[in-house]
């Protein structure tokens, strides 16, 4: 009889259900992993390094090209480390408009989450409704900081700019005339708020859409139901966080249980898992749409009412407006320490977390005093989520393998760092 | 204070005794400093005791001391400091222990306490070189295959000291020492303390 041995399958990096570069060496038995052991690092830029040698406002664009599917939470998480180390207040507006970017983005992120999802199981056409989603809050995103993806909005001391009073118009152009594009800019013709609240009305619907696709489906149940499941016991153990947490059953939220900003005035709703199997972290990851939406229509209907201040009016952290610059000699004196040497933050260490969508995303900062942090630790929800893999996939079959990468909803921009 | 600090140090005190070497509470953060020989069994007690009731590790990271303008009192070059959490009573501790050897950094593994802290040890070793001895698998998690130095450490330079290109007379990838100056745009300045003042 002939010897059996095990086979050794390279899954990635170049690989479309590898999320990015993930290169895993994975244990066959026939067609059962025995063992998988995920290579890392293949995107590492040691952003904590480059930061240590960055003044502190410098390296916030960095956060962005951290999870480059969520961009606004990480820079929120950053901008809230500082802010403690400062003990500054933001003015309400501001955290007002930081949750509602912070809901905009986890939505972004669950919607192409649910498509890439998707694309992995064999459900083709969720990617392109996602996208179509997508493509409004984008929209948002560049309306506020001019870039669709890498914002870098958020400011220690606030956020950059308040929201804009106008939007971006489709153009006539020789595919598409002016009868045709006029249904497009209806909802854009108002203020970027307007906007959005067209898109909460519209938004539950079309997530009753995607459902219809998916939640029944029997492929996708076949796919997903009893795949990778985490015990309540087993995910603390791992140090799971975010709808993976919640998946396993507990009832873990850190806008509810930490509440940061001005969570603990929005109401909402934290859905949870029974079985700890990939469909219900999806089943959870689409709930908690739902109630982004809702959060989402609460803060657009707050920042309707309250116009202020949106930056801090401490000028040793932030910039002073180009008028006072101009004609006042403190503020230019301001203005220039603070682009040219940067801010100081007070010596001490701080660790702040901010729910992120893909679970804990905290940053540990210690300063010594300096214009540039000395130590930075990004915890990043996605490096504990993959170091789990092995134990996930254990005695699944091959195909379950791209089921479960992406029930983690890993991104390697965040993992490698 | 808060009320859940104020219990939660005294939780610690508790049942922790003089194990804790130092307990600080700054910007609504406690954090303890243990000793290197103690550091395993202090984790333990913070895992199995209801009334501290950390089920969760939430991070290990290494930081090297070594340039530091405040420089802390143990004297010591690296550290590794752990964030906790607890989802039952909802607070949070950060733990610091000091590697005693600053040549050969080694701190026990707490693998066996945490599963989760299998990967920051990984990372912890390779970026700062402090071996975790217990640990099962210590491999280099983030770095190259084969890279050599640990490039966290405050001595290693940022642009590193090799550099990857294709060779077209070779045909193949090679290394080669960097080419680039480090540059510096913005110097590190830490202001004294009467800075300002008229």
């Amino acid at each position: 009889m002939p010897e059996l041995r095990n086979f050794t399958l390279n899954f990635g990096p170049q690989h479309p259900a590898a999320h990015g570069v993930l290169r895993m060496v994975l244990e066959l038995d026939g067609e059962v992993v025995m063992r998988a052991d995920p290579h890392i690092g293949l995107l590492h830029r040691a952003t904590e390094k480059l930061a240590e040698n960055k003044t502190w406002i410098q390296s916030l664009p960095y956060m962005d090209r951290l999870d480059y599917v969520s961009m606004m939470c990480n820079e929120h998480a950053y901008c809230l480390a500082i802010e403690k180390l400062l003990q500054i207040e933001v003015p309400i507006r501001a955290q007002y408009i930081r949750v509602m970017f912070d809901e905009i983005t986890r939505i972004l992120n669950h919607l192409l989450w649910v498509g890439c999802h998707g694309l992995d199981v064999g459900a083709m056409t969720m990617v392109l409704y996602a996208f179509r989603e997508r493509e409004d809050l984008v929209d948002a995103y560049e309306a506020v900081s001019g870039a669709r993806m890498h914002a870098a909005y958020y400011r220690p001391g606030g956020v950059y700019r308040d929201l804009p009073d106008r939007l971006p118009q489709y153009q006539e152009s020789k595919w598409k005339s002016a009868a045709q594009i006029k249904p497009f800019n209806e909802a854009r013709s108002g203020t970027l708020l307007d906007f959005l609240d067209d898109f909460v009305n519209r938004f539950p619907k079309l997530l009753d859409e995607y459902e219809t696709l998916l939640t029944d489906n029997r492929i996708w149940k076949q796919r997903l139901v009893d795949v990778g499941i985490v015990s309540p016991e087993r995910a603390l153990q791992r140090g799971f966080s975010g709808p993976m947490l919640r998946g396993s059953g507990i009832a873990w939220d850190l806008r509810k249980k930490q509440p940061y900003e001005v969570y603990d005035r929005l109401d909402f709703d934290i859905p949870v898992g029974v079985t700890g199997d990939s469909y219900d972290r999806y089943l959870v990851r689409m709930e908690e749409m739902r109630q982004s939406n809702r959060i989402l229509r609460q803060c657009v209907d707050w920042l309707q009412k309250h116009p202020g201040p949106v930056m801090s009016a401490d000028h040793k952290v932030a910039p002073p407006d180009r008028e006072a610059m101009k004609s006042n000699m403190e503020e230019l004196i301001h203005h220039f320490k603070l682009c040219t040497e940067g801010i100081h933050v007070p010596a001490g260490e701080a660790y702040s977390a901010v729910e992120h969508p893909k679970g804990e995303f905290g940053i540990y900062l210690i300063s010594d005093g300096a214009n540039k942090p000395y130590r930075l630790k990004i915890r990043a929800p996605g490096y504990v989520h993959l170091s789990a893999m092995d134990e996930m996939v254990r005695g699944h079959m091959l195909a379950d393998v791209v089921t479960i990468i992406g029930s983690q909803d890993v991104v390697f921009g965040e993992i490698d760092r | 204070m808060s009320a859940t600090l104020e219990a939660l140090s005294h939780n610690l005190n508790k049942h922790l005794g003089d194990r804790v070497k130092s307990l600080k509470v700054a910007l609504g953060e406690v954090t303890i400093e243990v000793d290197a020989t103690d550091y395993l069994s202090a984790m333990q007690t913070l895992h199995d005791e209801p009334e501290l009731g950390f089920e969760e590790l939430i991070d290990l990271c290494g930081v090297d001391y070594s340039t530091c303008a405040e420089p802390p009192l143990t004297g010591r070059r690296f550290a590794a400091v752990s964030h906790l959490l607890s989802i039952a009573r909802n607070w949070r501790l950060r733990v610091r222990c000091f590697a005693p050897d600053d040549d050969f950094p080694s701190l026990p593994s707490i693998t066996g306490v945490w599963n989760s802290v299998n990967w920051f040890e990984r990372e912890a070793f390779d970026l700062f070189g402090i071996v975790f001895p217990g640990h099962d698998d210590l491999r280099r998690i983030l770095t190259d295959y084969g890279f050599v130095g640990h490039p966290f450490r405050k001595d290693f330079p940022i642009s590193g000291y090799v550099e990857m290109r294709y060779d077209p007379e070779q045909q193949r990838v090679i290394y080669q020492p960097v080419t680039i100056e480090p540059r510096e745009i913005t110097p590190r300045i830490v202001r004294e303390a009467t800075y300002g003042d008229v």
